[in-house]
């Protein structure tokens, strides 16, 4: 078999696995008649490229292993935890807990908090996040103690396009060139839209990545955020610039609520819930690759 | 009495920066971050000693919480400090969901807390800290009275696993505690036995509430005089078997007096012990600018302000 071959078996068993990473959102968000359907949707590529392709991951017989330092390996963290979901879904598909766990989101006693926390002790999650603009500050810690731990391991951490608006991402877009950290890709997924409604309307964030190349970040842009090919590339090519003295930041391009006609590019599908109807409509235009929980 | 002397005079700080060096050169795990205050917090020992062990940040606590944060990940032990309001109240949100709900061992390290900072005024002048702190779950709350304190408590921390608020200011005062003492987190210091009164305090005020004994007893008072450097976990128990005994309690701290140790107490008593109790804290006000004196004897509490309030409790004494 040529590679190019097999690289587009790889791709598409990749989006096998997104499409089944997009039931379960719709399905977890129905299920509790709550969360964040929209940017989880936008954001599977990503996930999916990350966990089952790009992040090297401690495994043990094919499982992955977790420990909270995350010695030796990449990491990842997630900074605007209302896209929880995703998150969940992806990390129970690639074997950090039970898919069944996914029908208790948002629920009581659930390990599935509404927002990502370590109080409940959660495989693969390694910080809370919710209230917005924090997380790229401790992927900055977690990539400067693997500099000084001598560990080769890199950071990634997810941001929204919104929360570019707190003031503490700009204090830690600052510190990241200041103190050369290279080995951490950032990525801003950029769908557009925020609670109030499109972004330019709400508080325009004018060019992210022309701020981010002052403060001294090598940028690159992912145009096609929903595509798995597309993304695994950007991916690779931000890897590739690790190492160079500057961090890397990653403009990802997405639609919210992508592979959901009905809830695609608008804001309105932010924190929504779909009902039985919709939930029906959702999962007809889904393949089912893996089961459902 | 007379049970404590002092041969010298020195600010809590300097017990931070020597307790820093010291960490510094036997526990490699540990790592100092500062926004900009590095003289302030006296860390230039442990920074030119470990130069790669040390951040500076630049005025952005909120972002030095979140780094600290993200250390912890890694294994590592970050002393963030810089001073207490901007420890805190600035940063309050980054404190509770980064460090407090996310259990990481942070070291919070505030200076220059409360009215003693002096002339900088109220803007810089904290006195909700040990209430905001102490209501978040899982922290550690500490206020060492003296340079030796501060700096066994320093180096005490870094051997406890999770987070922790560890409070000092910038006025010089008398080192009235052994150097070589044990620190124990969560338990409470008893400085002189009594009988009438119980006086509670913590972190300087343990100096005024040692000076009001020597006052009382001329009067022939016998106080009671119990230094509380753990505002959290609270020692209940040592509070509750001297209050038994005495029958009224005077709390002492620099401090608003809603949120703080004296509500600590009252908490304790309210459940088992009611007895009569007077608060030496600052009257749910902002400070001002003046020297720390003029500012300790405006806001009442000086050892006057205790030995008036012992009186007034044990007159409540039924």
């Amino acid at each position: 078999m040529s590679n190019r071959k097999q690289k587009q078996m790889e791709i598409e068993q990749l989006e096998k696995i997104a499409s089944q990473v997009r039931r379960d959102i719709v399905r977890m968000v129905h299920g509790c008649q709550s969360g964040h359907p929209g940017g989880s949707l936008g954001c599977t590529e990503l996930f999916v490229a990350l966990y089952f392709e790009r992040l090297k991951l401690k495994e043990q017989d094919g499982k992955p292993v977790f420990d909270m330092n995350g010695k030796d390996e990449d990491i990842f963290f997630l900074s605007n935890g209302h896209i929880s979901p995703v998150w969940y879904s992806t990390l129970a598909r690639r074997g950090y807990f039970p898919v069944s766990e996914l029908a208790t989101f948002r629920k009581l006693d659930s390990r599935l908090q509404g927002h990502p926390t370590t109080h409940e002790h959660l495989e693969g999650i390694r910080i809370a996040s919710g209230s917005l603009g924090q997380g790229l500050s401790v992927a900055l810690g977690a990539a400067t103690a693997k500099k000084l731990n001598n560990d080769k391991g890199h950071i990634f951490v997810l941001m929204g396009d919104g929360e570019q608006q707190e003031g503490q991402v700009w204090e830690a877009a600052g510190f990241a060139p200041h103190h050369q950290i290279d080995n951490l890709v950032a990525i801003i997924d950029l769908n557009g839209q925020q609670i109030d409604g499109p972004t330019v309307k709400v508080m325009n964030n004018r060019d992210l990545g022309a701020k981010y190349e002052a403060f001294g970040w090598e940028v690159i842009s992912i145009e096609e955020g929903n595509d798995m090919a597309a993304v695994l590339k950007g991916l690779y090519e931000a890897q590739s610039r690790l190492g160079h003295g500057r961090p890397i930041l990653i403009l990802l391009h997405t639609g919210m609520g992508f592979g959901v006609d009905f809830m695609m590019g608008s804001h309105k599908w932010h924190g929504v819930a779909p009902n039985d109807e919709q939930l029906a409509a959702a999962l007809g235009q889904l393949e089912e690759s893996l089961g459902d929980y | 009495m007379k049970k404590y002397t002092f041969t010298e005079k020195k600010d809590t700080r300097s017990g931070f920066g020597a307790g820093m060096h010291e960490l510094g050169q036997k526990n490699p795990d540990v790592v100092a971050l500062c926004a900009d205050l590095v003289g302030s917090l006296k860390l230039e020992a442990f920074i030119k000693e470990n130069p790669d062990r040390f951040i500076q940040c630049g005025i952005s606590e909120a972002n030095m919480i979140g780094v600290s944060a993200g250390l912890t990940i890694g294994g590592k032990i970050p002393f963030a400090s810089t001073f207490a309001n901007f420890a805190t109240g600035r940063v309050y949100d980054q404190i509770r969901q980064s460090v407090a709900y996310s259990n990481k061992n942070v070291k919070i390290c505030a200076s220059h807390a409360g009215l003693t900072l002096g002339e900088d005024g109220a803007t810089h002048q904290i006195l909700e800290d040990l209430g905001m702190m102490k209501m978040l779950p899982g922290m550690t709350v500490i206020n060492p009275c003296d340079y030796n304190q501060t700096k066994a408590a320093t180096i005490a921390i870094a051997d406890y696993d999770g987070p922790v608020y560890l409070r000092f200011g910038r006025p010089v005062i008398p080192i009235f505690t052994p150097a070589d003492q044990k620190f124990e987190i969560g338990k409470a210091w008893m400085v002189n036995e009594g009988a009438d009164v119980t006086i509670i305090a913590t972190g300087h005020m343990v100096w005024e509430a040692i000076q009001a004994g020597e006052q009382l007893e001329a009067e022939g008072i016998d106080a009671e005089i119990i230094n509380i450097h753990t505002i959290k976990p609270f020692d209940e128990e040592a509070v509750l078997k001297s209050v038994t005994k005495t029958g009224c309690v005077v709390t002492a701290e620099e401090h608003n007096r809603i949120g703080g140790l004296g509500d600590s107490v009252a908490q304790a008593l309210v459940k088992s012990q009611l007895a009569p109790q007077e608060y030496v804290a600052v009257n749910d006000s902002f400070g001002e600018s003046g020297t720390p004196a003029q500012l300790m004897e405006k806001y009442g509490l000086t050892a006057k302000h205790i030995v008036e309030a012992a009186k007034r409790a044990i007159a409540r004494k039924s």
